[in-house]
């Protein structure tokens, strides 16, 4: 069944770039022809996804319910520095995928209006989108690393080359940003290398981590181990699933390195900065502003709905389980992050003038609390370990990824759609276009509803699940992001009043004001339906994700109670003399 | 074999360990006789027709061809007693230069300097030159080092100025020779103190002079301690003359100049294969001084097995010569054996590898920054070149760290500067190709120049664009894997501080390559435009130069193996 699922697998990552190809041999005048082909080609992969997606006992189907990862395979790439093309999925990263084809579908066809260099952008699109997929289903660590960096360069020259007038400056800054956080995250990535040895696993746990190969009768697989084991010295692994296992139950990663802090603190810390500047996180956001206001509508379609997702996935796939002493040691850090982010960026947006801008900072409002979702540590509570609160906090967090990949990316299509007609975004000088373009405001408003939180639109789900769960682990904190709703229902509210309300528009270009083209309502108005169908029925992605996060959530619960708590204890009981030599002093 | 006269033995000894050493010596010969052949053939009415670059090509092909066997090596020896060592790390290193010769006369041809007069001229200086470099990567005794430096650099102060006529070049030259003869005098010097303290000047005697020298006894009783100062001062003056080759920080003033002033077909020659050399020579002295290697044996490499039986069995004469010396040091002390010695030189070790990564640190940082201000593409490159220096340098402080306790990764991390030199074949040879072809055309070495390019020339332009890319480190390109085991070995030898600082440097220099990227790509062409066509073959050049940087930044495992070969012999 492997075979089948590299066919699979594969063909979601690598035919964007095939398509990509193909483009590099059609004619230079036939524009319109090049975008046709990569929608279609971008739809092609939004269809295989689709066939993941759809209730079935197939072989290529997503089996809800399964915790584990699912559609594995893994073939030797450099053997000799143990890289491996490794991939799979599962509750967690299957949502993302599908979400990934679906924006990127949508956003291709968003980009009808681009006209320079159509062959170059539709090629540079693809190549995203290899890269954007690949990170989601690599399971190897290099992996990871090479489709998190392939995506960079295309971004560059999407913003760079088809941007607004400040986009070479707005270009450069989203790369230098995120390759400083990359190079972060190569150290951790090495440093776990290093550290890491598949021999401390037992059998079970090799096979749990696909070291492995499942695929194989069971005398063949204790054949692989035993070779495995007969190996002279460490044998080093990327495997996300392996490094995971050694985290949580070896101490291959607590060796003192620096300054009195582990090896997987400093992991922990160098890997949490390459993902929370992609996520984005103040004070490390202030890229996110300028490269969504400079990039073509498209783009920043992609970057919302996307991209900033990658950071979320690698605090939730890497961080914590690979490193969950440094997780527990620095989860106030982590949860303050979210908060402070959420805080500062609802009040930025408060502030701008630039409608766009103030989309870009409703973003960083909004992933704050996915990083706060992520970070809440509350597997103890009371006196009981039980991680309830932090499986919600977790599958809310998951939840508000997917709601804002479908929201802000809604969000600023409408932005965009208005851009191209009249050419300015400032919100001082709109104002009475529900009169003149009643779908577009209706479609508006019920978007940026669904970014407010709204019941019964899907931004709402998430935020509820992320407050209720931050008050196991800390109140104060659970009362300042649950405020922090006020003010994003200020911010937007405001933005429809200006936008959308008034008597009438004032600024300039007003007879530019036509109603929505066929084409601007079929992208839109699905990502309003999907708005409404995830806010009124959750299940349909909790159904996906729950298994995996809760499973997740257990197993680092499991070692909070086995491994963290009776650690705490004994230092607990060292630092204070031991009661015996008190009363023997006396 | 009846003794006769001792030194008629000794004669026989000497002229059958020559026998035996040329067999390992096969590619410089051939190098020697091109050299010859080309000198001698503009003498000759009926010579004087054949073009010096069908001569080059023949020569470095053949010399590349004799340059293996790769698997066959089991054994380091040493070759002319004891002058040169016999491994596989030299083959790589030879094999590199060689291979970078064919693809560079390859290069000059397409690129049309030097012109038909100068071909001799110039093909002989580079066929000499790499030569030098390749006694630089064999060295096994400072004066051989002292010699393949100079010939190395000798050729290249003539090449720097071989535009004849124009000023710069000429200012290139004049201060490229003041300079590289500065540097040697304090090289010699240094290399006269350390053979004057430790009585040699061949490396492995000089290792286990200086260990003998170290050990704990002479250290409590305060032996030798009078000589420290000596010695530090000697390393660090023979650091000097690396470092000058290197174009390290604060030895790299030429290195700007002479870039702009030569012509970039120069500039790819001293960039790739004087480095390479240079690198090699770097990890040869570090070992030399900071290691005991094992036991190097007496017995021919595998091409000599031809010899006459006779002859190889009387090698073992002027081998001891050499390796007597450190038999009887073992014996002297007694239980002092290889362990003890590696353990006593750890002092050495230490002063080596702080030495050699302060100096990374800072040409790495100093190049990168400096880089950002430039205008003209080979005076940008010429920077790159120094920064790429520093991270080439860096897996040597980490050998050195870790030779006392993990010989293993010590090989790794020589094994990733052997792999970085590599691949920085192609990414600079590419980079100066481009450059050098670019100018044929639009007559211009500005960066503001290749505007808008890729209106222009767009495969040119996306290939030059992949080779920078590279160079940043960016995957899946060449450069990254060079850089990601470079990383690895500074982990494994947790040389923290080293590690953060060439990361910084790799997020540093994204913005001047990625400049000159978004110069040719996204800014607008100026009005008035030459064309900047490039023909088919010197298309088809940058193109079969810049396919291996994306393949071997895809498919790394079987360069990575080679160079773990390669360095399997040194600790």
């Amino acid at each position: 069944m492997e075979s089948s699922y590299v066919t699979l697998l594969s063909l979601i990552v690598f035919l964007p770039a095939a398509g990509a190809l193909v483009l590099a041999f059609f004619p230079r005048d036939k524009g319109d022809a090049m975008k046709t082909f990569t929608l279609v080609v971008t739809a092609a992969v939004f269809v295989l996804t689709l066939i993941m997606l759809l209730p079935g006992k197939g072989d290529w189907q997503f089996q809800v319910g399964v915790s584990d990862m699912q559609k594995t395979f893994s073939l030797p790439w450099i053997e000799s520095f143990n890289i491996y093309y490794f991939m799979g999925t599962d509750g967690i990263s299957f949502p993302l995928i599908v979400l990934t084809a679906f924006v990127s579908m949508l956003s291709m066809a968003a980009s009808w209006p681009i006209t320079k260099y159509v062959r170059a952008y539709c090629i540079l699109f693809l190549l995203l989108e290899t890269g954007m997929l690949g990170v989601f289903l690599a399971l190897d660590f290099f992996l990871f690393y090479v489709f998190w960096e392939v995506m960079l360069l295309p971004m560059y020259f999407l913003i760079g080359v088809w941007g607004g007038p400040r986009r070479e400056y707005a270009a450069i800054k989203f790369f230098l940003y995120t390759l400083l956080g990359s190079v972060f995250m190569l150290i951790a990535i090495l440093m776990l290398y290093f550290a890491s040895d598949l021999k401390l696993l037992s059998d079970e746990q090799l096979a749990a981590a696909y070291v492995v190969d499942t695929s194989l009768s069971p005398e063949q697989q204790t054949a692989q181990i035993a070779e495995l084991r007969a190996h002279a010295g460490p044998i080093h692994t990327f495997n996300i699933l392996a490094l995971q296992q050694i985290g949580q139950h070896t101490d291959a990663f607590d060796g003192e390195i620096l300054w009195g802090k582990s090896l997987q603190w400093w992991a922990f810390l160098l890997l949490l900065v390459g993902f929370v500047i992609k996520v984005p996180s103040v004070p490390v956001h202030t890229w996110l502003p300028d490269a969504h206001v400079e990039a073509p509508t498209p783009i920043s379609m992609i970057l919302a709905g996307v991209l900033l997702k990658m950071g979320g996935y690698g605090i939730i796939r890497i961080c914590y389980p690979i490193c969950p002493d440094a997780g527990y040691d620095l989860a106030y850090f982590v949860c303050a992050l979210g908060v402070v982010s959420m805080v500062y960026g609802a009040f930025a947006a408060l502030a701008q003038k630039d409608f766009k801008r103030l989309v870009a900072y409703s973003s960083v409002s909004h992933m704050g609390y996915v990083v706060l979702g992520i970070g809440v540590w509350s597997a103890v509570a009371g006196n009981e370990f039980n991680a309830d609160a932090w499986k919600l906090g977790m599958n809310g967090a998951m939840f508000q990824m997917i709601a804002h990949g479908i929201s802000s990316p809604g969000m600023f299509f409408l932005v965009g759609v208005i851009y191209d007609r009249v050419h300015h975004r400032n919100l001082d000088q709109f104002g009475g276009l529900f009169a003149k373009m009643p779908l577009y405001a209706g479609l508006s408003i019920g978007i940026f509803f669904a970014g407010l939180g709204l019941p019964g639109l899907c931004g709402f789900i998430g935020e509820v699940f992320v407050t209720l769960s931050v008050w196991n682990f800390s109140p104060g904190l659970a009362v300042v992001s649950a405020s922090v709703v006020i003010i994003t229902a200020a911010y937007i509210l405001w933005t429809l009043q200006r936008v959308y309300l008034g008597p009438e528009y004032k600024g300039p270009h007003p007879e530019a004001l036509t109603p929505m083209t066929p084409r601007e309502i079929l992208i839109a108005a699905p990502l309003l339906a999907l708005a409404i169908v995830f806010g009124v029925y959750p299940q349909a992605i909790f159904n996906y994700l729950t298994p995996s996060v809760d499973q997740t959530v257990n197993e680092l619960a499991t070692w909070t109670k086995d491994g963290k708590a009776p650690r705490i204890e004994s230092e607990a009981t060292a630092a204070l003399p031991a009661p015996a030599a008190i009363v023997a002093q006396q | 074999m009846t003794t006769e006269h001792p030194f008629y033995e000794l004669i026989q000894a000497l002229v059958a360990d020559t026998i035996r050493s040329t067999a390992g010596f096969q590619g410089e010969l051939v190098l020697c006789a091109t050299i010859v052949l080309i000198l001698i053939s503009r003498i000759p009415r009926f010579a004087a027709r054949i073009d010096a670059f069908w001569l080059t090509l023949v020569g470095s092909a053949a010399a590349l061809y004799l340059a293996g066997p790769w698997n066959e090596i089991a054994q380091p020896s040493e070759l002319f007693t004891g002058l040169l060592v016999y491994d596989s790390f030299t083959v790589y290193f030879r094999t590199l230069l060689f291979f970078f010769l064919v693809l560079f006369t390859i290069f000059t041809r397409i690129s049309g300097i030097p012109d038909r007069d100068a071909g001799p001229d110039v093909y002989s200086l580079v066929l000499g030159a790499t030569l030098g470099m390749c006694i630089m990567a064999s060295a096994n005794q400072m004066l051989m080092v002292f010699l393949g430096v100079e010939m190395a650099s000798v050729p290249c102060y003539a090449l720097a100025g071989i535009l004849k006529g124009r000023r710069t070049s000429s200012e290139a030259a004049l201060k490229y020779a003041v300079y590289g003869a500065g540097a040697a005098g304090i090289m010699l010097y240094g290399i006269s103190l350390l053979a004057g303290v430790l009585g040699s000047v061949h490396m492995p005697t000089m290792a286990v002079r200086l260990a003998e020298l170290l050990q704990p006894a002479n250290i409590e009783q305060h032996i030798g301690a009078d000589t420290y100062m000596v010695l530090a001062l000697g390393g660090m003056m023979v650091m000097v003359g690396i470092a000058f080759k290197l174009s390290a920080v604060p030895f790299h003033f030429w290195c700007p100049d002479v870039f702009e002033g030569a012509s970039a077909e120069v500039n790819a020659f001293l960039s790739v294969a004087s480095k390479a050399a240079a690198l090699a020579l770097l990890a040869r002295v570090a070992i030399g001084f900071g290691y005991i290697p094992q036991t190097i044996s007496a017995e021919p490499p595998a091409a000599a097995i031809n010899a006459p039986a006779e002859q190889t069995e009387a090698t073992s004469v002027p081998i001891k010569l050499v390796s007597q010396t450190t038999e009887q040091a073992g014996a002297a002390t007694g239980t002092f054996d290889r362990d003890d010695q590696i353990a006593a030189l750890a002092p050495v070790r230490e002063f080596i590898w702080k030495l050699v990564a302060f100096l990374a640190i800072i040409t790495c940082t100093f190049g990168n920054l400096a880089a950002y201000g430039q205008t003209n593409i080979k005076r940008l490159l010429a920077y790159s070149t120094i920064a790429q220096a520093g991270y080439m340098m860096m897996p040597v402080p980490a050998a050195m760290v870790l030779a006392g306790h993990d010989p293993v990764a010590a090989r790794e991390a020589l094994a990733a500067m052997a792999f970085y030199a590599g691949v920085y074949v192609f990414m600079n040879l590419g980079a100066f190709a481009i450059v050098a072809l670019l100018r044929n055309q639009i007559h211009s070495e500005e960066i503001a120049d290749y505007a808008g390019l890729i209106r222009r020339a767009p495969v040119t332009t996306i290939c030059f664009a992949i080779i920078l890319i590279s160079l940043i480190g960016l995957p899946p390109l060449a450069g990254f894997a060079g850089k990601l085991l470079i990383f690895y070995s500074l982990v494994q030898a947790k040389l923290w501080t080293v590690l953060v600082i060439a990361g910084l440097n790799t997020a540093i220099s994204l913005y001047y390559y990625l400049r000159v990227v978004k110069v040719m790509t996204i800014d607008p062409e100026p009005e008035q435009v030459r064309a900047a066509e490039i023909n088919f073959i010197p298309g088809t050049y940058i193109v079969a130069i810049t396919v291996p940087v994306v393949l071997l930044g895809l498919a790394w495992n079987q360069l990575n193996e080679l160079t773990l070969a390669a360095s399997a012999h040194l600790f």
